[in-house]
C-alpha cells in the first residue's frame, strides 16, 4: 500500500492536519463512535431490541442514559448499535462507489474520445437527477434492507467519484512521467493503477470523507421514510421516524438519534475540510 | 549479445517517415519524409531548432505519439531489420524500455513523484525480465550505484533529489534493461551548466559500458561535437544534412547548417560585431512551402528550389545533403550568394 509507506508527502499532510484543531476533534469523535460501533455488544447496557414495557417513555437517567422509547427499549443502546449500521452503510457504500466510479472515471479520462464521451454523458444524466430522489428511486425499486440501502446510496454517489477522478486523471496523464512509463513499455492498466491513480489520491480522499457523511445522511433519510433499515434494527433515521409521533411529549426520543447523526456528520465534515486544506498543493512549503 | 550477424543491417533505419498532428487549425506536418540510418554502437546527434520535429521523430520510433491528434502517415522504421510500425501493441511494449529506451528532457517531471526511485527502476526491470521482486530491487540498487547514487538513498522519493541526481535516476531507469538503442531527448537542457557536463560524461561512460547505440537530441552544437559520431541536422520536419561529425563541422554543406554555425558566438573573438542570423522564421508547419523547406530563407535559392525538394544526395562520400546547391566551394558559394539572389 503506497499510502502507508514512509511517504513524506503523506507525512507533510499529517503535520498540517495536526495543526487543524477542528479536524483533530473530528477524528477524536469519529474514533469514539467507531469504537462504540465495533464493541457495541460490550458498550451497550441493554440489547437493541430488548423491550421492557414497564419502563416505557423513561426520561434520561442514570439507568437509561438517553431514556427509553415507546417499547421501553434503551435509546442509548439502540444508538450504539445504530452506529454500526450507519458507519457500515456510509463507509461501504462510499468505498464501492469510490472504486467503481474511480476506475470508470480513470479509464474514461485516460482513454478519452468516444468511450469517455459515452461514460461521462451517462454520468451527467445520473447527476442531473437529485441524489436523494435517485436513492429513493433505487431503494424503492430494490426494496428495503441493509444491502439494498448500500446499493442505493452507493449508486447515487458513484458519478461524483467518476467526475473527480476523471478530472485529476486528465491533468496527470499529460505529465511527462506518464509518458516515461509508456516509454518503459508499461501497459495502460499498469500506467493507470501504478502511476496515475496514486497521484490523484488527495482529491479522492477528500471527496470520500465528505461522501461518507453524505451517505450516512442519505441512509438515515431513506430509513426515515421507511425505505431503509426495517424494525427492529436500530437505524438512526428509522429511530427518528418512529419518535416523531412523540415529539411533543417525549422530545428526547428524537433529540438523541438526531444528535448522533449530526455529530457523526459534523465530525466527518471537519475531517474532510481539514484534509482538503492539508492536501492543498498551494499550501505546500 | 551484439554479434556480427547484425553488422549487415543497420541498427535503426528510418525511411520516408511522415508524422502529422491533426489540430483544429490545420494539419501540422511535424515530420515530413525523414530518412536516417544508425549503425550499431554509434551515437547520432539530432540537431535542429524548436519545432523541427526532433522529439516527434524520437516518439515515433517508440510509437508513443499522442494519438489523436498525432498520426504516423507513412514510412518505415526498421529496427534490427523489423518494421516497428508493423508490430502489435504487445510486441511494441516489449521493445519499449527493453530494446529501445528513452531519457526525457526534464528530470523534474519525468519521474513518478509518489514512487521511490528504486521501485521505478525495479518496475522497468520487472517489465522486461522474468525476475523476482528482490532481484529487480537488487538490480535497481546496482544501477543507482552505477550512476553514482548511494544505495542508502535508493528508497528515497524523487523530490528528495536534486535535478542532476534525478537525471541520473532517469538514466538508471533507461539503462536498467541494457537497451540496444537509447534515445536521449535533450537530457541536459533542464540542468545547470555545471551539472550538464557531469551528466553528459556519465551518459558517455555508461553508453560504452552497456554498449548501446544512442540518438542524442539537442540544439547544442557543443554537446554534439563532444559526444556524437554522426549528426543529422533537422529543419522543418526533415533531415537536411547528415554526415559523420568531422566532415560536417569542417564543411557544412547545407546553407541552413552553415547558418547555424555562423550563429554560434565566438568567445575568442573580441569584435563587437553582431551574431550573424538567418533571416526569416521557420515555415508554418500547417502550410509548408512547396519546394525546399528552407528556400524562403535561403539566399542561394533558385527557381528550382521553390518548385521541388531536392531530396537527400550524397554530395561528398558519406556526407548527405538535401540541397541542389550544396556549399562545396566556399568562394564559389559566396560569389553565388552575392550575385544570384539580389
Amino acid at each position: 500500500m503506497f499510502l502507508f509507506e514512509k511517504n513524506s508527502n503523506l507525512r507533510l499532510t499529517l503535520v498540517r492536519l495536526k495543526r487543524n484543531r477542528l479536524a483533530l476533534l473530528g477524528f477524536a469523535i469519529l474514533l469514539v463512535i467507531f469504537l462504540l460501533a465495533v464493541f457495541a455488544d460490550f458498550a451497550a447496557p441493554y440489547g437493541f431490541s430488548k423491550q421492557n414495557l414497564r419502563a416505557r417513555f423513561q426520561s434520561p437517567s442514570m439507568q437509561h442514559f438517553f431514556g427509553t422509547d415507546e417499547f421501553g427499549r434503551d435509546i442509548f443502546s439502540r444508538i450504539v448499535f445504530g452506529a454500526r449500521i450507519s458507519l457500515q452503510v456510509g463507509f461501504l457504500a462510499v468505498f464501492t462507489a469510490m472504486i467503481a466510479g474511480g476506475l470508470l472515471g480513470a479509464f474514461s479520462g485516460y482513454r478519452g474520445g468516444r468511450f469517455d464521451n459515452i461514460v461521462m454523458r451517462f454520468m451527467d444524466v445520473v447527476l442531473s437527477i437529485p441524489t436523494m430522489l435517485l436513492a429513493i428511486a433505487i431503494a424503492a425499486a430494490l426494496g428495503p434492507g441493509l444491502f439494498n440501502l448500500m446499493i442505493a446510496v452507493g449508486l447515487s454517489t458513484l458519478p461524483r467519484f467518476a467526475r473527480i477522478v476523471r478530472a485529476s486523471v486528465l491533468s496527470i496523464k499529460e505529465q511527462e512521467f506518464v509518458e516515461a512509463a509508456r516509454a518503459m513499455g508499461a501497459s495502460d492498466w499498469r500506467i493507470i493503477v501504478r502511476h496515475i491513480l496514486p497521484n490523484c489520491t488527495a482529491p479522492i480522499i477528500v471527496e470520500a470523507t465528505l461522501g461518507v457523511a453524505h451517505a450516512i445522511l442519505s441512509a438515515a433519510s431513506l430509513s426515515f421514510i421507511g425505505l431503509g433499515i426495517q424494525p427492529p434494527y436500530p437505524e438512526w433515521g428509522a429511530m427518528l421516524s418512529s419518535a416523531r409521533g412523540y415529539l411533543r411529549d417525549y422530545a428526547y426520543m428524537s433529540i438523541f438519534p438526531g444528535l448522533a447523526i449530526m455529530i457523526t456528520i459534523l465530525s466527518l465534515n471537519f475531517i474532510g475540510d481539514g484534509l482538503r486544506d492539508a492536501m492543498d498543493p498551494k499550501l505546500k512549503r | 549479445m551484439k554479434t556480427l550477424h547484425t553488422a549487415g543491417t543497420p541498427l535503426l533505419e528510418i525511411r520516408n517517415l511522415s508524422v502529422v498532428y491533426e489540430t483544429d487549425t490545420g494539419v501540422v506536418h511535424a515530420v515530413d519524409d525523414l530518412n536516417i540510418r544508425l549503425e550499431q554502437g554509434k551515437t547520432l546527434g539530432f540537431v535542429g531548432e524548436t519545432g523541427a520535429g526532433k522529439t516527434t521523430t524520437a516518439r515515433a520510433i517508440l510509437r508513443i505519439i499522442q494519438s489523436p491528434p498525432g498520426k504516423i502517415t507513412g514510412g518505415r522504421i526498421l529496427f534490427e531489420g523489423t518494421d516497428l510500425l508493423s508490430l502489435t501493441d504487445e510486441e511494441m511494449r516489449s521493445i519499449r524500455g527493453g530494446r529501445i529506451s528513452m531519457i526525457f528532457q526534464d528530470p523534474m517531471t519525468s519521474l513518478n513523484p509518489v514512487m521511490p526511485v528504486d521501485e521505478q527502476i525495479a518496475e522497468m526491470v520487472r517489465l522486461h525480465a522474468d525476475v523476482s521482486a528482490e532481484e529487480a530491487r537488487a538490480r535497481a540498487v546496482e544501477m543507482l550505484r552505477m550512476v553514482g547514487i548511494r544505495p542508502d538513498r535508493a528508497g528515497d522519493y524523487p523530490h528528495q533529489f536534486s535535478g542532476g541526481m534525478r537525471q541520473r535516476v532517469v538514466i538508471a531507469v533507461a539503462l536498467a534493461c541494457t537497451p540496444a538503442l537509447l534515445i536521449a531527448d535533450e537530457p541536459t537542457t533542464a540542468l545547470d551548466v555545471t551539472i550538464q557536463a557531469q551528466v553528459l560524461e556519465l551518459i558517455k561512460e555508461l553508453q560504452k559500458k552497456v554498449r548501446t547505440s544512442m540518438i542524442l537530441i539537442t540544439h547544442d552544437m557543443g554537446i554534439v561535437a563532444e559526444i556524437c559520431d554522426e549528426v543529422a541536422i533537422m529543419y522543418a520536419g526533415s533531415v537536411v544534412e547528415y554526415a559523420p561529425i568531422d566532415p560536417l563541422f569542417e564543411r557544412p554543406l547545407h546553407p541552413y547548417t552553415r547558418g547555424l554555425f555562423r550563429a554560434i558566438p565566438d568567445i575568442t573573438d573580441d569584435s563587437t560585431a553582431a551574431i550573424e542570423v538567418i533571416p526569416g522564421t521557420p515555415p508554418d508547419p500547417t502550410d509548408p512551402p512547396k519546394g525546399c523547406s528552407f528556400s524562403p530563407r535561403c539566399s542561394r535559392a533558385k527557381d528550382v528550389c521553390f518548385e521541388k525538394r531536392c531530396g537527400m544526395r550524397e554530395a561528398l562520400p558519406g556526407h548527405f545533403v538535401d540541397c541542389y546547391f550544396p556549399l562545396l566551394e566556399e568562394e564559389d558559394a559566396l560569389a553565388r550568394s552575392e550575385g544570384g539572389a539580389r
